[in-house]
C-alpha cells in the first residue's frame, strides 16, 4: 500500500469498464480508454488511483489483507467468499441475479441425491439450507450449464444476466435466489488511515448513482 | 490423510526466526517496561482452559477454538484469548483483593484457522486489563496506556479509532423499539455491511427522519465534532450519556496529548455482544490488520459468577512486528570474533569486554567455519585474532 495513491482491485472485463465509467462520471481524471495491455498493476496518479487487475473472485481477497484499499466486487463473489471488508455503497452496475436451473424434464422425485452443480458451494449450502434443504454440491469452475445436460447434477445454481446461455442450453430457471450488483468495499484499517480519500470517494460515486437511478 | 512430509505444521502454526525473533523481543520488552511502569503487575494463566468456562466466555468465535479432551472427557480449549482467564482469576482467587485490580500479560493465544493461510492459529499478545474501575478515567488509562506502548514499541504511525456500543444501542433501539430488531441492525454493522443496512431501513415503516437518524449513523466517523453530530440524532438518556463519556474521554486523552493519533467512529462494533461501552482499534499505516483492539466489558466477569466492571486492551505482537518490521532495515548483528586456536584468550578477554559494554559478541574459530568472508558479513563489526604475532598468544 502506497502512503499517496489508493489502491483500488478491480475484475478484469466488463465490470471494470462499468466501474471505469461511474469513477470518470465522478470527475476522476481517468484516461479515456486503459489500453488493452496484458498489465496487472496500472498506476493513474493523476487521478491518486493505482488499479491492480484481478479475477472477479479475488477482489475480496486483496482489499481484506489490505494489498489493495478498496475494491469492485459482486455481490456473488462476496456472499461465497465472506471476508472482513466493509461493503460501503451499492454501485448497482452489472445488475443480474442467481437462479436455480435444472433441463425441463426435471422431476424431484426422480432425484438419486439432490446434486447441484455450481461455481458457488458456499452460497449455494447457505441458501438451500434457509430453504429447508439438505443438498449435496458438486463445485465447478465454468460452463456450469454443461452440469444437468450430461448428467453430473440435476440442479445448477449460477449467475443469470439475461438468461441466454440457460436458454441456448436448453435449461429453464426454477427459482430465482436473490439479485446481485456489484458493491463498493473497503479495507477496515484503509477505510480508518486513508478516511480522507475513501470518504471523498464514496462521496462522489454515491452521487454518482444517486443521478442515475432519477435518470431512469 | 496423506502421509506428512517432516517439514509440515498445522495450519497457521508459524517459528519465528533468529531475525524477526529478536525484533520481536525488543517490541515485547519495550511494551513490557511501559506497561509496568503504569503500575500494572504481570500474571500467568495456564494454556489449556474449561470449554464451559473460558470457552464460552471468550469473544472468539466458536470455530475458532482449538479443542481436545480430557481424561474425564472434559472439553478444553487451548485460550483463545487472555481477557477470559483473568477475568475467570479476578471472580475468584483474586476476589477479595483490593480494587482496582491492574494487571498485564504478555502471551501465545491460539485460534483455529479454517479457510487458508495468511492468517497465525498461534500468536502473542501483550495487554492490560483493569478490573473494578467504572469510571472514564478507567478507560482513558487503558486507551492512552495503549497508545504509550505502541509509541515506545517504535511503530512509526499509528491510528486509534474509538466508539461506543452504548450509543449504538440506544439510537437502535430509541428508532427501533425493541431489543430484536437493534440486534438485528446491529449485526449489519458488525458485519460491516452498510449496503444491506440501507437497503433494509429503506425498507422499515418509519418516518423520513427516523430514517435519516440511521442513515446518518453511518457517517458518524471522524474529529472531535463527530460527537456534537450524533447528539441531534439520540434523544435518550443512554445514549447522551455514552456521548458524555466519550467527550470526557477526549477531553481526557487531550490532557495526555494524544489527540492527533486518534479519531472517533460510532459505527465501530467488534463483537455483537461482548463490550458494553467504549471500544477501540488501533491501526499501523501499512498494515492491512488492526495491531490491538480493546473496550469495556462490564458484563463478562457476570459469567464468572462476580458482577464487576472491567477494562483493557490487547496488542498483537505479531501484527506489530510485522508494521515495524516494514519500517525497518535488516538488523545487522553487533560484533564477531574470529580467532585462532592460539589466540583464544586474547580473543576472550576482547569478549569479556565488549559484552561489558552491552554488545553482542560472537566468537568463531576460524577452522570452524567453511566461507569466512560470507559468514563475516552478517556481523557490524568482525575482529581478527589469527596468527601468532607474539601478542600474549600463548599456546597450551
Amino acid at each position: 500500500m502506497s502512503k499517496d495513491l489508493i489502491t483500488v482491485a478491480m475484475p478484469k472485463g466488463r465490470i471494470f469498464e462499468e466501474a471505469v465509467e461511474l469513477l470518470k462520471k465522478a470527475d476522476y481524471p481517468l484516461p479515456p480508454e486503459f489500453e488493452e495491455s496484458r498489465k496487472l498493476i496500472i498506476e493513474v496518479p493523476e487521478a491518486g488511483m493505482r488499479f491492480i487487475l484481478a479475477k472477479p473472485m479475488d477482489v475480496p481477497t486483496y482489499v481484506e489483507h489490505g494489498v489493495a484499499d478498496v475494491g469492485v466486487a459482486g455481490k456473488d463473489v462476496m456472499i461465497e467468499e465472506k471476508r472482513d471488508i466493509y461493503e460501503v455503497l451499492d454501485l448497482k452496475i452489472s445488475a443480474c441475479y442467481m437462479a436455480v436451473a435444472s433441463l425441463p424434464s426435471y422431476n424431484p422425485k426422480s432425484e438419486v441425491a439432490p446434486k447441484i452443480a455450481s461455481k458457488y458451494p458456499n452460497l449455494t449450502s447457505e441458501y438451500f439450507r434457509q430453504q429447508g434443504e439438505q443438498v449435496e454440491i458438486i463445485k465447478l469452475n465454468g460452463s456450469i450449464e454443461l452440469a444437468p445436460i450430461i448428467g453430473l447434477a440435476d440442479r445448477i445454481v449460477d449467475i443469470v444476466s439475461t438468461g441466454q446461455t440457460l436458454r441456448e442450453n436448453g435449461l429453464v430457471e426454477l427459482e430465482t435466489m436473490m439479485p446481485i450488483t456489484s458493491r463498493f468495499i473497503v479495507n477496515p484499517v484503509s477505510y480508518r488511515t486513508k478516511s480522507a480519500q475513501i470518504d471523498d470517494m464514496v462521496d462522489r460515486l454515491a452521487e454518482v448513482i444517486a443521478k442515475g437511478e432519477n435518470n431512469q | 490423510m496423506t502421509k506428512l512430509f517432516m517439514f509440515e505444521k498445522p495450519l497457521g502454526m508459524r517459528d519465528t526466526l533468529p531475525e524477526l525473533y529478536q525484533l520481536k523481543r525488543q517490541v515485547k520488552q519495550a511494551i513490557s517496561t511501559e506497561v509496568s511502569q503504569w503500575g500494572y503487575e504481570p500474571i500467568e494463566t495456564p494454556t489449556l482452559e474449561f470449554y464451559e468456562t473460558v470457552g464460552t466466555a471468550s469473544a472468539i468465535l466458536d470455530q475458532q477454538l482449538f479443542k481436545l479432551l480430557d481424561q474425564q472427557g472434559n472439553t478444553l480449549v487451548l485460550r483463545p484469548d487472555m481477557t477470559a482467564p483473568i477475568a475467570r482469576i479476578a471472580a475468584s482467587t483474586l476476589n477479595k483483593e483490593d480494587r482496582p485490580l491492574r494487571l498485564t500479560y504478555d502471551a501465545p493465544v491460539f485460534r483455529a484457522q479454517q479457510r487458508e493461510g495468511g492468517r497465525p492459529a498461534e500468536f502473542e499478545q501483550v495487554g492490560v486489563e483493569l478490573i473494578g474501575d467504572q469510571s472514564n478515567s478507567a478507560d482513558a488509562e487503558v486507551i492512552s496506556l495503549m497508545m504509550a506502548s505502541l509509541e515506545r514499541s517504535g511503530v512509526q504511525s499509528y491510528q486509534i479509532a474509538i466508539g461506543h456500543i452504548g450509543f449504538v444501542n440506544a439510537l437502535l433501539k430509541e428508532v427501533l423499539g425493541n431489543d430484536a430488531r437493534t440486534d438485528h441492525f446491529r449485526r449489519y454493522l458488525y458485519e460491516k455491511n452498510y449496503v444491506g443496512f440501507r437497503k433494509e431501513v429503506e425498507q422499515l415503516p418509519l418516518s423520513s427522519i427516523d430514517k435519516r437518524r440511521l442513515y446518518d449513523l453511518l457517517r458518524l466517523k471522524g474529529g472531535p465534532e463527530v460527537i456534537e453530530k450524533a447528539r441531534q440524532l439520540v434523544e435518550s438518556k443512554e445514549g447522551q450519556a455514552a456521548l458524555d463519556q466519550l467527550e470526557q474521554l477526549i477531553s481526557v486523552l487531550d490532557t495526555y496529548e494524544l489527540a492527533d493519533q486518534m479519531m472517533i467512529d460510532l459505527n465501530l462494533v467488534m463483537h455483537m455482544s461482548y463490550y458494553t461501552g467504549t471500544v477501540f482499534e488501533a491501526y499501523s499505516e501499512g498494515l492491512g490488520y488492526p495491531v490491538g483492539s480493546g473496550g469495556r466489558y462490564d458484563q463478562l466477569l457476570d459469567q464468572f459468577d462476580h458482577h464487576e466492571p472491567a477494562t483493557g486492551f490487547g496488542l498483537r505482537l505479531d501484527r506489530l512486528t510485522e508494521a515495524i518490521g516494514k519500517e525497518k532495515d535488516a538488523l545487522l548483528k553487533d560484533t564477531c570474533l574470529i580467532f585462532s586456536h592460539d589466540r583464544r584468550k586474547e580473543a576472550m578477554e576482547k569478549a569479556k569486554e565488549l559484552r561489558g559494554t552491552g554488545q553482542s559478541v560472537v566468537m568463531q574459530e576460524l577452522t570452524g567455519v567453511q566461507n569466512v568472508d560470507a559468514y563475516s558479513a552478517q556481523f557490524q563489526d568482525v575482529i581478527y585474532y589469527v596468527g601468532t604475532n607474539g601478542n600474549g598468544g600463548a599456546s597450551q
